[in-house]
C-alpha cells in the first residue's frame, strides 16, 4: 500500500515528489519517454490523468492538455493499455487521476478492478467526494487500491477529520484555491494550513497546485511529505521539448 | 457536506473539495430565503414593478381555429424585462446575493438572454458582473453581447472545449473557484450540483403558479396538456411545476435539430444517444460517447445547445410524470413562421420548439381542451438569428449594404 511505500522513502529523502501527466498528451510514445525521465531524475510516484472534455477543477495548461488528447484519439482503453505498460516498466507506484464520469461509465467495480490488475495504487477523482462515492470507495477498498483525498485551505477541520476517516494512501492538500497551473504564494498562511492538515490526518501529505520551482519544493520540506509537480512539466515538455524533462526535475529537488 | 439534493438517481453534488464549504453556504442561504414567509411577496413585488409579472395568458383564437382541436393560449414569459423567463431566476438569484452580502456575480450564458438578463440584475443591484460565453454563441449572438457590455458586465469569450454554453459553465466555475468569496455564480437554469436545480426551478415556479390561476379564471378548468422547450430545463420546470399535482400532462420538448438520427441534435431524455453520466457537478442524462467524454450538440437555437438536462426533468422522464419530444430545426422555423402569421407573436426560436409539439398534438384533441404552450422568450430581439433561420434575402442584402457602409 501506498502509505507504507511513502513513509519507508521518507525514511532516506526529506520529500518525495510525484509528478503528473496527461495521458496521450502529446503522445502516448512521448509519455513513455517522459515517465522514463523522470523515473530516472528520481520521481517517486506518479498520477496518470486520464483525459476528460469537462475538466473543471483544471487550469488552462491541463484544461488544453485534455482537449489536445482527445483530440488526437486517446480514449480510456488506451490509457489502461499505457498504465500497464508502464507500471510494468518502471518500479515506481502509479495512480490514476480521472473525472468522475470516466470510472462511472466503465463500472466503478470493474474500473477498480482493472486499475488493480494493472498494478496501479491508488487513484485521485477530484469530483467525487465521499458523500458521493459509496459505490467507488467500496471498489477501492475490495480491490486494495488507496482512494487518494483532498484537502483544500477551504476545507474545516471538521470535515478534514470526516475526510481522513476514509481516506487511505496519503492525503492531497490543495495548496490554495482556485485550478490547477496558476501561482502560487508559499507563505505563512501555507504553512498554517498545512499544519493544520497535519493534525487531522496521520497519513502522509501530498501537497500540489503551484508547485514550480525548487525554493518551492523547499518550502515543503518539513511541512509536508510528498512535493506535487503538475502543470509545471507540460509547460516544460511545450517549451522546451520530452528532453527537457529530466533535468527539469532534478533541477527542483 | 449537507442535503444532497437527489431526485430518484438523478441530481447529486460532484463537488471539487474547494467548494463543498461554499455549497454549505449557499444551500443555508436559500433554506432561510424559502422558509422566509416575506420573501416570496418581496420577490412577487420586485418582478411586477422591474420586469412585467404577472405575465398574461393569451388566448391564441387564430391558431386554434386553424388546427381545429384544443384552445391553444400561450403563457407570455417573452413580456419579461430583458425579454425571457431567464428574469425570474436571475432577480431572485439577486435577492439572495444581497442577502449573503456578496459583492460580484458571474453567470454563463448560451444565447445571451441569461447573460443580459445577469448583468441587468447586477447594474441593478450595484454588482460587479462578468458573464462567460461560449465563443461560437459570441460570434453568433453579438447583439446580446453588445447589451451586456452596454449594461457594464464584462464578457469573456471561453476558447476551449466546444466554445459553447458547457464550455461557459466549465470556466464561470473555474472562477467561482478562485473566488467564491466575493462572488457568487448565478446559474442560469435547473442544472449543476445542488442546490441549484432545485433553487433555479423555485425562483421559475412564478411562471406556473400564475399560468394556473389564470387558466382556472378564463377557463374554469386545468388544461388538459401543457408544453414547454428544454434545453437546460428551467423554463419547463417553471411552467410544470404549478400542475404538479393535477392531472395534466406535461411535454417536454428538445432540440431534434437535423432530427434524432443525424447525431446531429440536443435531445438527451427522448434520443437514444444519452445516458446516465456525470458532469459539471450533478449526475443526469448527458449526450456522451462510449467513455464518457461529452458529444457536440447541435441546434438552431444556442439556448436548447446543451449536453446536460435539468436532473429533475431526467427524474420525471424516468417516472413518466413528463412526457419528452423533440421538434427539428425545420419545424420549429415552420412554427414560428405560422404564429407570427396567425397571432402576431414572436417566439424564440428555443420557444418555437414546443409551438412546434403542440401543433403536432393541438388536432388530435377535443375542442373541450384547453393547452398552454410556454412562450419562453421573445424572437424580435434575436433578428440576427432568426434572419439568418429564415435565410431571408432582404435581409442578407441590407447586411451586405451595411457592411459596405463601415468599410467606407
Amino acid at each position: 500500500m501506498l502509505e507504507s511505500y511513502i513513509k519507508e522513502r521518507r525514511k532516506t529523502k526529506d520529500i518525495l515528489l510525484m509528478t503528473h501527466m496527461v495521458l496521450g498528451y502529446p503522445s502516448f510514445e512521448a509519455c513513455f519517454d517522459i515517465v522514463e525521465q523522470m523515473v530516472e531524475a528520481g520521481v517517486d510516484l506518479m498520477e496518470l490523468q486520464i483525459p476528460f472534455s469537462e475538466p473543471m477543477a483544471d487550469g488552462p495548461v491541463i484544461l488544453t492538455a485534455n482537449q489536445k488528447a482527445l483530440q488526437t484519439g486517446t480514449t480510456v482503453p488506451k490509457c489502461l493499455e499505457f498504465a500497464e505498460t508502464v507500471s510494468k516498466a518502471f518500479p515506481i507506484p502509479f495512480l490514476f487521476m480521472a473525472y468522475a464520469n470516466i470510472p462511472y461509465q466503465y463500472g466503478m467495480e470493474k474500473f477498480a478492478a482493472k486499475m488493480a490488475a494493472l498494478n496501479l495504487k491508488g487513484a485521485i477523482i477530484p469530483d467525487l467526494p465521499p458523500e458521493e462515492g459509496e459505490d467507488y470507495l467500496h471498489a477501492m477498498k475490495h480491490n486494495n487500491l488507496d482512494p487518494i483525498f483532498i484537502f483544500s485551505p477551504e476545507t474545516s477541520n471538521e470535515r478534514m477529520s470526516y475526510l481522513s476517516s476514509l481516506a487511505s494512501g496519503f492525503v492531497y492538500c490543495t495548496a490554495r484555491k482556485g485550478v490547477t497551473g496558476k501561482k502560487t504564494r508559499f507563505s505563512e498562511d501555507l504553512s498554517a494550513y498545512l499544519s493544520r492538515c497535519r493534525k487531522a490526518v496521520s497519513l502522509p501529505l501530498a501537497v500540489g497546485f503551484g508547485v514550480r520551482e525548487k525554493a518551492d519544493v523547499e518550502f515543503l520540506k518539513s511541512r509536508a511529505d510528498i512535493a506535487v509537480i503538475g502543470s509545471e512539466t507540460i509547460r516544460v515538455v511545450e517549451e522546451k521539448g520530452v528532453s527537457a524533462v529530466g533535468e527539469f526535475i532534478r533541477s527542483i529537488r | 457536506m449537507k442535503n444532497r439534493g437527489y431526485y430518484g438517481k438523478f441530481g447529486g453534488a460532484f463537488l471539487p473539495e474547494i467548494l463543498v464549504a461554499t455549497f454549505d453556504e449557499l444551500e443555508t442561504s436559500f433554506e432561510d430565503l424559502k422558509s422566509d414567509p416575506a420573501f416570496w411577496d418581496e420577490y412577487s413585488a420586485l418582478m411586477s414593478s422591474y420586469s412585467c409579472r404577472p405575465t398574461p395568458l393569451t388566448f391564441a383564437a387564430n391558431l386554434t381555429w386553424e388546427f381545429n382541436g384544443a384552445k391553444i393560449y400561450i403563457k407570455r414569459e417573452d413580456l419579461n424585462h430583458t425579454g425571457a423567463h431567464k428574469a425570474n431566476n436571475v432577480m431572485g438569484q439577486g435577492l439572495m446575493v444581497r442577502k449573503m452580502g456578496k459583492k460580484r456575480v458571474i453567470a454563463e450564458t448560451g444565447a445571451g438572454q441569461h447573460g443580459v438578463a445577469c448583468a441587468t440584475m447586477a447594474a441593478k443591484f450595484g454588482l460587479d458582473c462578468t458573464i462567460y460565453m461560449g465563443e461560437v454563441d459570441v460570434l453568433r449572438q453579438r447583439p446580446n453581447v453588445f447589451w451586456m457590455e452596454q449594461l457594464g458586465a464584462t464578457v469573456v469569450p471561453v476558447k476551449d472545449g466546444t466554445r459553447i454554453l458547457k464550455d461557459a459553465i466549465n470556466e464561470a466555475f473555474r472562477d467561482w473557484v478562485t473566488n467564491m468569496d466575493t462572488t457568487h455564480y448565478v446559474l442560469g437554469t435547473a442544472c449543476g450540483p445542488h442546490p441549484f436545480p432545485e433553487m433555479v426551478a423555485y425562483f421559475q415556479s412564478i411562471i406556473g403558479k400564475e399560468a394556473r390561476q389564470q387558466i382556472l379564471k378564463i377557463e374554469g378548468k386545468l388544461p388538459s396538456r401543457v408544453y414547454a422547450c428544454v434545453g437546460g430545463g428551467s423554463n419547463a420546470l417553471g411552467l410544470f411545476s404549478g400542475f404538479l399535482n393535477d392531472p395534466v400532462e406535461l411535454i417536454g420538448v428538445e432540440a431534434g435539430g437535423l432530427g434524432l438520427n443525424s447525431g446531429m441534435h440536443a435531445s438527451r431524455l427522448c434520443s437514444k444517444d444519452a445516458r446516465p453520466g456525470i458532469a459539471q457537478g450533478y449526475k443526469t442524462y448527458f449526450l456522451q460517447d462510449g467513455d464518457g467524454q461529452m458529444k457536440e450538440t447541435h441546434s438552431i437555437s444556442a439556448g436548447l445547445d446543451y449536453v446536460g438536462v435539468s436532473p429533475i426533468l431526467s427524474h420525471m422522464n424516468e417516472t413518466g410524470r413528463a412526457r419528452f419530444e423533440s421538434a427539428t430545426d425545420d419545424e420549429v422555423i415552420a412554427a414560428l413562421k405560422l404564429t407570427m402569421v396567425k397571432e402576431g407573436i414572436i417566439p424564440a426560436l428555443e420557444s418555437a420548439h414546443a409551438f412546434a409539439q403542440a401543433f403536432k398534438e393541438a388536432p388530435g384533441l377535443s375542442k373541450e381542451d384547453a393547452i398552454i404552450i410556454n412562450q419562453s422568450g421573445r424572437g424580435d430581439k434575436d433578428i440576427f438569428t432568426v434572419a439568418e433561420a429564415f435565410n431571408d434575402p432582404k435581409w442578407k442584402d441590407f447586411i451586405i449594404g451595411k457592411a459596405a457602409t463601415y468599410h467606407a
